[in-house]
């Protein structure tokens, strides 16, 4: 059913939309800096902005703290909303019941697609993003020297190559974690309507309410537990020495949102009356 | 018993779908379960395919309790539920072989061939690689048929089978219904089309407001009713032969009370009057259900005490 279900998303229109839309965005940032040199003064405007235009290199940090907050939750919204409901609102959903395929591994084979959905996009940004920051910026002062570009890290100390590729990856890994976590509150509510796009707005309201409370000092106590508290904590993995703990406890909170999610859907999709 | 309920139960909130029902299919025979719209026909179904899950009562298909063994009674059960579904972006045949690969058992070469048969069955084996959101509503509804047979079930439940489908269509799943009925295959179908279940059936059971009202053998839900229906360019004439026989006179056609055509036919013949048409006269299965069953939930009547003020 996994294998099924990854062919069935891979075949979707919309979700390679997605993926071009993500992509895009970045590039569109990009060309837009290459032609004015106009970058934000450090502090100012998305991370990592400022340093882009001396060294290309760093670009896909730069792309990805653009898509975060907004553009990446979208689409997964979209996708997660559309995992159940779609199925359901499609008549498919009660054929794939019959055939038989178990409720249960039904809903691992949505997880694991949405899991690869969001792996995949966090890649390509990182992948075009890297080719179109060093051709539009170069590889930094270093390149001409043959050095292979080393690449300052936020707290201006250079890192090697092969400790960009860690960086980048650990990056990657994590915030495809933080959007699984949406991702599973979205099969969750996809399992409580037959209406995709009601799933995937409610899993928006979520962002955007969390992205409300968050800043308000009332909400110190919960905080840490909002959905989007640690999405951008993988800023710190570009800092020397790495500051591990923001990423490890954002890390355990996201896990968590899988967990009680994905149990939270089961147990109402094992009982549910399939009506449509 | 291939298919076995016991005071099936299913409330949803405060609307009893179905109530009661308890229905014994044996196995071999072309099932029609028959009543108006919204009588539970679909909701039982879904419940014996463990999609609804009951509220109270027990069910057994292949002599397994249901929905506890849906894994193994599942495979081993076909079924088109209140219409055909297909993912609309993916060809007739690839959403064949998708839904065949999604659940567990036999793979490879096999299911490419398993899936051309299916389709090759139903009348789509030419079919090209556009997708079935083009598809007309008769393709669609071929192609569902095509999911239900394709791994040669024992039992095939079939919820309206020929929607959609013209006069020939409709004829091509008559002979296709008969011959897996023929080759074993247990039918059941629901259907508000009498014709349909009269011409296919050779059981019949009914529903009326979520109760199963009667389950009998086509055969002797048919019954005779003691009359023959005499057509003749002479009806004078009958009237004088069988006097005080004759129940009613309609132009050409003539109503007698008895249950030997023959008989009567001899007795006519022999005074001379000309007989063109001679039949005894059986309970159509529409008369049948209409004395049982009451107004369909789509229609909503005024209540008695609301009149015009």
């Amino acid at each position: 059913m996994i294998l099924v279900e990854l062919r069935l998303m891979l075949r979707k229109r919309r979700v390679w939309l997605c993926w071009l839309l993500l992509c895009a965005l970045p590039t569109l940032v990009a060309v837009l800096l290459a032609t004015t040199r106009l970058a934000p003064p450090p502090g100012r405007g998305g991370a990592f902005l400022s340093a882009v235009v001396s060294n290309g290199q760093i670009f896909p940090a730069a792309a990805l703290a653009l898509v975060v907050p907004v553009f990446l939750p979208i689409t997964v919204a979209i996708v997660a909303g559309d995992t159940i409901a779609g199925e359901s609102s499609a008549g498919t959903l009660r054929y794939l019941l019959v055939r038989p395929v178990g409720r249960l591994r039904l809903l691992v084979a949505k997880l694991v697609s949405v899991a690869v959905f969001v792996l995949l996009a966090v890649l390509f940004v990182t992948v075009v993003s890297y080719a179109v920051g060093v051709v539009a910026f170069g590889f930094g002062p270093d390149a001409s020297l043959g050095g292979g570009g080393a690449i300052p890290s936020l707290s201006g100390v250079e890192l090697s190559p092969a400790d960009v590729v860690f960086r980048t990856a650990t990056t990657v890994g994590y915030l495809a974690l933080c959007m699984l976590a949406l991702g599973a509150v979205g099969l969750l509510f996809s399992t409580l309507t037959d209406s995709p796009l009601a799933a995937a707005l409610g899993v928006l309201a979520l962002v955007v309410a969390s992205a409300a409370v968050q800043p308000l000092d009332a909400a110190a106590a919960i905080e840490p537990f909002l959905p989007t508290a640690h999405w951008l904590a993988w800023i710190d993995l570009f800092r020397d020495p790495i500051l591990w703990a923001d990423v490890r406890e954002g890390a355990l909170v996201q896990l968590g949102y899988v967990v009680v999610a994905f149990g939270a859907a089961w147990a109402n999709f094992s009982t549910k009356d399939v009506t449509t | 018993m291939i298919l076995a309920t016991r005071d099936l139960t299913k409330r949803f909130g405060r609307v009893v779908a179905v109530s009661g029902v308890s229905l014994e299919v044996p196995r071999g025979v072309r099932f029609g379960l028959l009543g108006p719209n919204g009588s539970g026909k679909t909701t039982l179904v879904r419940m014996l395919l463990g999609l609804v899950h009951a509220t109270s009562g027990h069910i057994e298909v292949l002599g397994e309790p249901m929905p506890k063994r849906a894994a193994t009674v599942l495979p081993r059960v076909g079924a088109l539920v209140e219409g055909p579904a297909a993912w609309g972006h993916l060809s007739g045949r690839a959403n064949l072989r998708l839904l065949d690969a999604a659940g567990r058992g036999r793979a490879g070469r096999r299911r490419a061939d398993r899936v051309d048969e299916a389709l090759d069955r139903v009348g789509l084996g030419g079919v090209d690689r556009r997708p079935v959101r083009a598809y007309s509503l008769g393709m669609r509804q071929r192609l569902g048929i095509a999911a239900a047979i394709l791994r040669e079930p024992e039992l095939l439940l079939l919820d309206e089978p020929t929607n959609g489908l013209d006069p020939r269509g409709i004829q091509e799943m008559r002979a296709l219904l008969t011959d897996l009925n023929a080759a074993g295959t247990t039918v059941v179908l629901s259907s508000h089309l009498l014709t349909e279940v009269e011409a296919l059936c050779t059981d019949v059971g009914v529903m009326d407001r979520g109760r199963l009202a009667l389950t009998s053998s086509l055969d002797a839900l048919r019954a005779p009713t003691g009359r023959i229906l005499v057509r003749t360019p002479d009806p004078a004439g009958v009237v004088g032969v069988l006097d005080g026989q004759v129940l009613g006179r309609a132009g050409e056609l003539v109503t007698v009370r008895g249950t030997d055509p023959v008989a009567v036919n001899a007795q006519l013949v022999a005074r001379g009057v000309p007989v063109s048409g001679l039949v005894l006269e059986q309970r159509s299965l529409e008369q049948v259900v209409l004395e049982i069953t009451g107004a369909g939930s789509d229609r909503v009547d005024r209540a008695r005490s609301e009149g015009p003020r």
